[in-house]
């Protein structure tokens, strides 16, 4: 048994013909927020992709839960315990808010289960349930595609750039419910705004050019000006 | 019903207003020019053909939108409904009636099978490279329709008895029609209904609808979508299957009858916007309107159909022209 809940070990992963991981390793303990940073293309969404298995990786190993999971199709990670909100959100725009979460359901009754939850933390969602996803804005779309992965059970949540494109009290909104969520379940996180990031987290992982450079507390990073610069080139 | 249009997109109530001055101005013109009757059985013909061109366009339609693939295998999957329901209907010693359910069940079951053998066999594979899944299904439809030949033989086959309780005759227009034919609008107008219900109200439709918009994201969910691809290209065929065997007490069976319908149904998903459900169904009555009005215009002025089969090209060109995403699809 090992003490993670997620270990990514030294994967390579390729679209088409160029190879964005060069070996990625990243150790996720159960109960903790993990931010993976790094410059933008550095590999950070390709990470999460092979972990959910919609750019399955060449090379390296994946543990989820103590199962070896690299290589199955994503259906099947997911269906672990293993929610996934993507960059650019990706709701179904043609679908009411209803719908949307309604097609997360792994299991008959999941969204009558969590609705309280769900509207707990994202109250502007009940008086939005009848609307197609597409009319909603930015900021909404966002809190439904987190929903979306909280309506089945899942273990570990894969966020990716909650905070692009939102406005700061929306983002303030975000990282809130983000904060209670891992509460209850694991979170790993992509995210380019460091403040939101070191904020949030209580682990990171460095990706530059494909390449996990460095992990660690966030407490010490914050302290590690120069690393800091050197990676992620904020002051 | 009242929610639909309260949601609709500007763009998309802009083309519900087109559709119907379009409709209202083809009628206007039929009315004027062939006078009450005339224009009357034209319209009838015209949704007639609509009806049956929406079996084959409302398939390819959803397995263009969710598998991204344009079948062109659908014209084939028609002719094989149609000539197995022929070969069906003839060689059973019953009842009209029996024979034509049995008819339809067995053209509908062997096309569902021979899709599904197709899309997990030979499609699936491909779904990285869509340019070889065209040339693919372009190749089996070749093939499709030459081994019907060798099976059936080149000659068309003569229009069959319609099922007993519908051999009778009704005067529509002054002119005397068989029930066969309200039949035929009955059944389109079922699985028009029918696949709507499907597509918004159970989960399977649900699931659909959101993978035409990214179908990487519904996996992602947990939900097995090369699954639901199966499930959807074989629905795609049987509902094109089905149009084949109705169109047999109708027309009769023909080897050509494949590439006409898949020209049509074509026409239709781009007018009606590619992969948008409620675009074909729309555009399969429009599109019949405007082939029956112009085929009986071209009849009284030229005394041959001359304009039947440009009308629905030129008709697509100006969709595209006035809105190049058709009339409901989603401009990207």
């Amino acid at each position: 048994m090992t003490d993670y809940i997620l270990e990514v070990q030294n994967i390579h992963t390729f679209i088409g013909e160029f190879h964005i991981l060069e070996g990625v390793t990243v150790q996720v303990p159960p109960g903790s927020i993990t931010v993976l940073l790094g410059r933008n293309g550095a590999g950070k969404t390709t990470t999460l992709r092979s972990i959910i298995g919609l750019t399955p990786p060449r090379s390296g190993q994946i543990i989820f839960k103590g199962e070896v999971i690299q290589g199955r199709r994503a259906y099947h990670i997911a269906r672990m315990g293993i929610g996934y909100v993507p960059e650019n959100r990706i709701i179904f725009r043609d679908l009411t808010v209803a719908q949307n979460l309604q097609i997360a359901e792994r299991q008959k009754g999941d969204l009558d289960r969590k609705a309280d939850f769900i509207f707990t933390l994202f109250p502007d969602l009940k008086r939005l349930y009848t609307l197609p996803g597409g009319n909603l804005s930015g900021g909404q779309q966002q809190m439904l595609a987190v929903a979306r992965a909280l309506v089945p059970d899942n273990d570990l949540l894969l966020i990716d750039e909650p905070s692009e494109g939102l406005a700061p009290v929306i983002i303030e909104q975000m990282m809130e419910a983000i904060r209670q969520l891992s509460s209850h379940t694991t979170v790993l996180l992509v995210e380019q705004n460091f403040q939101v990031a070191s904020r949030l987290a209580e682990r990171y992982v460095i990706i530059e050019e494909g390449l996990s450079v460095h992990a660690g507390l966030i407490a010490d990073l914050v302290q590690d000006r120069d690393l800091i610069k050197t990676y992620l080139g904020v002051a | 019903m009242l929610t639909y249009f309260a949601n609709l997109s500007p763009q998309h109530r802009r083309s519900w207003g087109l559709v119907v001055a379009y409709v209202a101005l083809l009628l206007a013109v039929s009315y004027v020019d062939f006078g009450y009757n005339t224009a009357g059985q034209t319209a009838f013909r015209g949704i007639l053909l609509g009806m049956l061109v929406f079996m084959v366009a409302s398939g390819l339609s959803l397995i263009f939108g969710l598998l991204d693939v344009l079948n062109f295998a659908q014209g084939a999957f028609l002719l094989i409904g149609a000539y197995v329901g022929y070969d069906v209907y003839t060689s059973l010693d019953a009842g009209t009636t029996v024979r034509f359910l049995a008819a339809i069940v067995s053209g509908v079951v062997f096309v569902g099978v021979l899709g599904a053998i197709m899309e997990t066999g030979l499609i699936r594979p491909l779904y990285d490279r869509p340019v070889f899944q065209i040339v693919l299904t372009f190749g089996l439809a070749a093939v499709l329709l030459d081994l019907v030949e060798r099976y059936y033989g080149p000659d068309p086959k003569q229009p069959l008895d319609p099922p007993g309780f519908l051999d009778n005759n009704f005067t529509l227009f002054d002119q005397s029609l068989s029930y066969y034919r309200l039949f035929i609008i009955f059944l389109g107008l079922t699985m028009m209904v029918g696949v709507f219900l499907l597509l918004n109200r159970t989960r399977i439709g649900i699931i659909i609808r959101a993978g035409v918009q990214d179908s990487e994201m519904v996996q992602a969910l947990g939900i097995n979508v090369r699954l639901i691809f199966t499930l959807v290209f074989v629905l795609g065929a049987a509902l094109a299957a089905l149009g084949g065997i109705a169109l047999v007490p109708y027309q009769g069976a023909t080897l050509e009858m494949g590439n006409q319908f898949l020209i049509l149904a074509i026409v239709v998903i781009v007018i009606g916007g590619m992969g948008s459900y409620e675009g074909t169904a729309i555009a399969s009555i429009v599109v019949g309107l405007t082939r029956a009005v112009a085929e009986q215009l071209s009849l009284e002025h030229f005394d041959a159909p001359v304009l039947a089969e440009t009308s629905i090209l030129l008709l697509m060109i100006v969709v595209l022209l006035v809105q190049p995403s058709g009339l409901f699809g989603r401009e990207e």
